[in-house]
């Protein structure tokens, strides 16, 4: 008997457990540990300050993975990837013979000074990186009707990279539908030169900011937050006050990630990125946001890497040469307010660029402008998410990235 | 890709200007170029230079602030007194590597 183990049962763990499930016969055993059974629909967590219902985000996880699958609920303490085990918080310990690490990042505010402090009070610094933060940020904004308002991105890479920027367009939207924009200042601040990092996504999304009257404060690179005084203060001795923040804290591993000694100075674990098997450890393999792949931590990643790891897997444990097939594919909606998003689709060596997206049915879709089609797309993904992609159904989108509409810039080759 | 020459030198460098090829970076070159943009390179403004080649040359990207701070030893501030504000942009230009990358 074969034994995978897979730790964290998020996107694509479950998804992971799906799709082995059906690739792998009955010698094999999988055995999926995460510490709670609440699955939770973190696209939803940018909604929830505005209108979504908080319940709608959250799922048992157990109903998404498939019958021959085994769920443990327990915290992982280490991994001793040289006795192949995995030693839980309640002192159990598990061998595998494969280990597939998907757990995925978490917001760490202890690594900026004051932030921790300032978060705790939920008065006027908040986030939306966790169900409860997300929570309480729909409370402060139905409070707030007048001040200046920060927007604040602490470093890269964070998980879903656009989701601040679409929290900026959604707050802009927000009170410009109660008519109290006039008296609600907005910056958007960023450790990046500018909106975004690839040239011409950051040019359209930059272009934006401009049309929606929000401040840009680029090369932001943030020292403290004083919650006293209600000010950000930058390593180049910049401050920016504000009354209310609404800030993401830097995005890192999990602790176990550290202590085990698997990860980078963050707590990614590198792997090859087109094979995701880890460099150090020919026996994991990791998924998701928990691996160091140059290319967004988003849902939308986890899912297409998933689909393609599954044949270096299977070549891994026959012993066959691996395909090397993921090309670093991303396919992210950007709300952009005013019942309207943009589309990027972009891969390791593609950066997003203008043009159409070919989507049956709805489609063609917007690249890089907003249209009415794309928000509605990227509300139908909540179904899709559920009820398609975490159960390893087929989607209809090509997993590979295809230049299918995309119009490359002038003197760039394809 | 452009080609940028200084004091006899050449070098190929990308749109931005950052090099595309590590191995044609020496210390004196990074002298040169240091005193383009007001800066004096000392042993002091060196360190962090050699630890981000050091370490690039093992990982194969240009290190984050971060890093130079857990991995490195430095501190983020001092790096900020010695390379006035963009360091990171700053370090790696003048350390002969690509451009840091906030991924997408």
């Amino acid at each position: 008997m074969a034994k995978l183990l897979i730790l964290g049962a998020g996107t694509a763990g479950t998804m992971a457990a799906n799709l082995l499930r059906k690739a792998l016969d009955a010698t094999w055993s999988i055995t999926v540990v995460d510490q709670d059974t609440e699955h939770l629909y973190q696209p939803g967590f940018l909604f929830i300050p505005f209108w979504m219902e908080p319940t709608r985000v959250k799922k048992d996880r157990r109903g998404f993975l498939p019958e021959g699958v085994e769920f443990v609920e327990a915290a992982i303490r280490r991994v001793d990837p040289h006795a192949r085990e995995v030693h839980l918080a309640d002192d159990r310990t598990l061998a595998y013979d494969w280990l597939v690490i998907a757990t995925g990042t978490r917001p760490d505010p202890t690594l900026v000074e004051g932030m921790v402090e300032a978060l705790a009070e939920r008065t006027n610094v908040h986030e939306f990186y966790t169900f409860e933060g997300a929570k309480a940020l729909k409370a402060a904004l139905d409070g707030f009707d007048a001040g200046r308002l920060l927007v604040h991105v602490t470093e890269m890479p964070i998980k879903c990279p656009v989701a601040p920027l679409e929290f900026a367009f959604l707050v802009e939207d927000h009170y410009r539908k109660r008519r109290l924009r006039h008296r609600v200042d907005i910056t958007y601040v960023t450790p990046l030169d500018g909106a975004f990092t690839k040239p011409v996504a950051s040019k359209e999304l930059g272009g934006l900011l401009t049309d929606r009257s929000i401040r840009l404060a680029a090369d932001f690179a943030v020292e403290r937050v004083d919650g006293k005084r209600q000010v950000l203060v930058a390593y180049d001795g910049r401050e920016l006050p504000f009354d209310l923040l609404v800030t993401v804290p830097p995005n890192v591993g999990q602790q176990y990630v550290f202590d085990s000694g698997l990860g980078n100075e963050s707590g990614f674990i590198p792997v090859d990125k087109h094979t995701l098997r880890s460099v150090e450890h020919e026996r994991i393999f990791v998924l998701g946001d928990a691996s160091d792949i140059p290319t967004s931590k988003a849902g939308s990643v986890a899912h297409f890497m998933t689909e393609q790891f599954v044949g270096n897997f299977l070549a891994a444990v026959e012993g066959r040469p691996l395909p090397h097939s993921f090309d670093g594919h991303a396919n992210c909606f950007v709300e952009s307010g005013r019942g309207q998003a943009l589309l990027l689709d972009f891969n390791y060596d593609t950066e997003p660029l203008k043009g159409t997206f070919p989507a049956p049915v709805i489609g063609p879709m917007m690249l890089l402008k907003p249209a009415r089609v794309n928000h509605l797309g990227k509300l139908a993904f909540e179904q899709i998410y559920w009820n398609l992609l975490l159960p390893g159904r087929k989607l209809p989108v090509p997993t590979e990235m295809s230049m299918a509409g995309k119009r490359v810039p002038a003197g760039q080759k394809e | 890709m452009p080609t940028n020459t200084i004091n006899g030198r050449s070098f190929e460098v990308d749109e931005e200007g950052f090099f595309t090829d590590r191995d044609e970076w020496s210390e004196d070159l990074a002298k040169d170029l240091a005193a383009l943009i007001g800066i004096e390179l000392d042993e002091e403004h060196l360190a962090p230079l050699r630890f981000m080649r050091q370490d690039a040359a093992v990982t194969g990207v240009t290190p984050t602030l971060r890093r130079l701070q857990t991995v490195g030893g430095f501190d983020i501030k001092s790096l900020f007194a010695l390379y006035p504000g963009k360091p990171a942009k700053k370090m790696s230009w003048l350390a002969g590597l690509r451009k840091p990358v906030g991924c997408v």
